[in-house]
């Protein structure tokens, strides 16, 4: 794809936005249409409170992300999404913030149940009295067809959702899933800042993608304040994601195993996963990585006397991970149960703008360290781990063969950093550079996590725009769930294993 | 094609893997050197008006009181900027795991002073509930953090069960609530509704600082600043997220099950 009327930018690249091309609403309509027809995705899209509107569409195979923005001339202007579907959700989303009605949206609800943070009415005419998930929910009617409504409170320790399925007898024909309960304005929060808790925030986003979301905030404040991370540093933040992968890959297998009755993995994987937990807990004294990451460097070196402790360690999960996994593989009642459930098309999956497992487990050749390389993975890749049918079976599969890679990936940097000295502690980062935009994205274990800023004049977050791979995801949940028995849905649910809180902010 | 495991491979797993349940509380786990725990203050060292550790902290949790600072661990994300602002090294995190508090004031950290652990259910409570708690957990506004961490708890290494403690699928069978995250606006009616339909005599143990006062979240308009602002709150569990150790000497604690508590492995 060559998209001219947008700039080119490199995965966390500061640019001024002097120099971010302004289009008229047309162009910019058109640029994203022929930018996605062209195979390039809608990674963001994104109002400001002065209602311009932001796009941010990743070039895969170029490696390049393009960005343009556009002046509202009011507060409605013609949906993308009837002839761009992956611009469903960001169009609601946009709605919802500031008020503005995109006209001919054919799935035009609020996505968190909240008003919008400018003056501006809510477009649903909600007010302080207004209920969550409270909406017109899609509806099948007819002889024998029966709904089912769940949540938001969960039979188990879960996050809360609300689940509309439309049935017929034991199958699916739709489900809508409405979100918003956990919405606590982070995106609102990191408003002037960045602030003392900008960094906690960012890592709480998904408090089980700390590092994800961590490390995409700190390369985001490193680039808007000019400040080049050492290497040795980098692979540090390396170790950090991967592990975060392992226990959650690991967890996911687990969970899987248990949802369809085989119980020594899931009971294997419950444990193991705390082992891999506990290796990140050993580096910065928190399980899920909470201060390990800090804009600039490091909260916790990985010294060399650690690294060196952790390869014994790294080898004995490993082991106990291969047994039980392997076990999982060679029993043909689960194998089969997982081909037969929670099957999403390729085709689906590239409409809607799926990313991260799900996406990959369709075949969709796409993963942020390999396209759009940050921190270690330009020296040190990881390939993208694919796989075809898209079932669960896909969708556990790749996360299998994730496990192998990142423990390979984890082996490796833990022997280079036991042979080398850590770097000196970094101190306090400049001021950001003014009137500046950057965009900086990570793949976390549920895929593509991205943070973007707009400094005004003084350095400070104009606009603060996180998209965690949760918001692409869940209406492939949604899709994958037609025509399946309502039965299967906690093992279809647990093969996305999506987050409320990253989709919630 | 794949044929059925033979039973023999799971067993030589089971073998293998062997039986990992801890042994908590005969023997206490060994935790990180970089664990950040109850947070030791020695005020003899702070100079005079230094507020170094008060200024750096991000929830402003720490206040200068008359015997030096005092944290109130309600708010304490247990993040590193207090220590390491602190020029005379003055606070730092120890590794001691047990810091669940029966009421809200309990859970200041004050130079010189005991922290005051919580104490157990009154005898009447006990009576009741001592050996079998059942528990319904709302997650409401939490990041899955102390989520992922009270989960664990029934992973076979901790094994919840054995203590008589179970998480339940319903409000109507349940003794009370656990409650994460710092109670959304969107959250509150839910939330509500749930501890409505816990019958009588019910509890309530809120996990992690979002539970307590609203964590990172606490200056947001779109929470309420934790789960006590709806419900009343028995069992405060500070953290953030607490590790599960934390969690479980909290529970037991409440359940005045902790009077054979071994060494630390």
């Amino acid at each position: 794809m060559s998209n001219h009327a947008l700039r080119a930018i490199l995965n966390g690249q500061a640019v001024p936005l002097r120099e971010v091309p302004e289009l008229t609403l047309a162009s910019f309509r058109e640029a994203i249409l022929e930018g996605t027809r062209g195979g390039a995705r809608l990674a963001c899209l994104c109002a400001t409170p002065d209602l311009r509107l932001f796009a941010v569409l990743a070039d895969d195979a170029e490696k390049r992300l393009r960005v343009a923005w556009a002046r509202l001339p009011g507060t409605r202007y013609q949906a993308l999404t009837p002839e761009c579907p992956q611009a469903h959700l960001f169009e609601r989303e946009i709605a919802e913030q500031f008020g503005i009605i995109p006209e001919g949206h054919p799935w035009f609800k609020p996505v968190r149940y909240h008003l919008p943070w400018s003056d501006l009415p809510s477009p649903w005419g909600r007010d302080e009295g207004s209920l969550p998930a409270v909406t017109d929910f899609f509806k099948v009617s007819g002889e024998e067809v029966h709904e089912v409504a769940v949540g938001p409170v969960h039979a188990g320790v879960i996050e809360p959702g609300h689940f509309r399925f439309q049935c017929h007898g034991e199958t699916v024909i739709h489900l809508e899933i409405a979100l918003g309960f956990q919405h606590r304005g982070i995106e609102r929060a990191m408003l002037g800042g960045p602030h003392a808790l900008s960094l906690k925030q960012a890592e709480t986003t998904s408090g089980d993608s700390t590092i994800a979301h961590g490390w995409a905030y700190c390369r985001l404040l490193e680039a808007l304040a000019g400040v080049e991370v050492p290497a040795r540093t980098d692979r540090v933040r390396g170790v950090a994601l991967e592990l975060e992968r392992m226990a959650n890959h690991v967890g996911d297998l687990g969970a899987l195993s248990g949802d369809v009755g085989f119980l020594p993995t899931a009971s294997f994987c419950g444990r193991i996963r705390g082992d891999w937990l506990n290796l990140s807990a050993e580096v910065c004294g928190s399980r899920l990585g909470r201060d390990w990451l800090k804009p600039g460097g490091l909260h916790h070196d990985l010294n060399p006397a650690m690294a060196t402790g952790l390869l014994p360690r790294l080898v004995k999960s490993w082991a106990d991970t291969r047994d039980a996994v392997e076990l999982l593989w060679s029993a043909a009642s689960v194998v089969i149960r997982f081909e037969m459930a929670g099957r999403l098309e390729p085709t689906q999956a590239r409409e809607i703008g799926l990313v991260g497992v799900p996406a990959r487990a369709c075949g969709v050749n796409l993963d942020v360290r390999k396209d759009h390389p940050f921190g270690p993975y330009r020296a040190h890749p990881i390939p993208a781990s694919l796989a075809e049918s898209g079932n669960v079976h896909s969708r556990a599969w790749v996360r299998w063969l994730e496990l192998i890679e990142s423990q390979r990936f984890l082996s490796e940097a833990l022997e280079a950093l036991a042979g080398s000295d850590p770097d000196p502690r970094a101190g306090p980062l400049p001021p950001l550079a003014a009137d500046t935009l950057c965009v900086s994205m990570t793949e976390g274990w549920r895929g593509e996590v991205l943070h973007l800023a707009l400094t005004d004049g003084h350095g400070r977050f104009a606009r603060y725009k996180i998209v965690d791979p949760s918001f692409h995801n869940w209406f492939g949940l949604a899709l994958a769930l037609r025509g399946e028995q309502i039965s299967d849905f906690p093992l279809c649910n647990k093969s996305f294993n999506l987050s409320y809180c990253g989709h919630d902010l | 094609m794949t044929y059925e495991t033979p039973m023999i491979h799971i067993l030589l797993s089971r073998w293998r893997q062997g039986h990992r349940t801890l042994t908590y509380p005969k023997v206490v786990p060994r935790l990180p050197e970089r664990f950040r725990g109850l947070p030791r203050i020695q005020a003899e060292k702070c100079p005079e008006g230094c507020r170094a550790c008060a200024d750096a902290c991000p929830t402003e949790t720490i206040q200068l009181g008359p015997a030096g600072p005092q944290v109130n661990l309600g708010r304490c994300l247990f993040c590193p900027e207090c220590s390491e602002a602190c020029p005379e090294g003055a606070i730092h995190y120890s590794q001691d795991h047990r810091l669940a508090a029966s009421t809200c004031d309990d859970l200041m950290v004050v130079p010189g002073e005991d922290y005051r652990r919580a104490h157990a259910m009154g005898a009447e409570l006990k009576r009741v509930l001592g050996r079998s708690l059942k528990l319904r957990v709302v997650s409401a506004g939490g990041c899955n953090g102390c989520e992922v961490d009270v989960n664990v708890l029934g992973t076979i290494a901790w094994d919840l069960g054995r203590f008589g403690i179970q998480y339940v699928a319903s409000p109507r069978h349940a003794d009370g609530l656990l409650i994460t995250g710092p109670v959304t606006k969107n959250m509150e009616l839910a939330l509500r509704k749930t501890y409505d339909a816990v019958p009588h005599p019910k509890i309530v143990i809120a996990v992690g600082a979002c539970a307590i006062q609203g964590g990172p979240f606490f200056r947001q308009a779109e929470q309420l600043g934790g789960a006590s602002s709806v419900v009343p709150v028995d069992l405060y569990i500070p953290g953030c997220p607490p590790h599960p150790l934390t969690i479980l000497d909290g529970l037991l604690r409440f359940l005045g099950k902790l009077g054979t508590e071994g060494k630390r492995a």
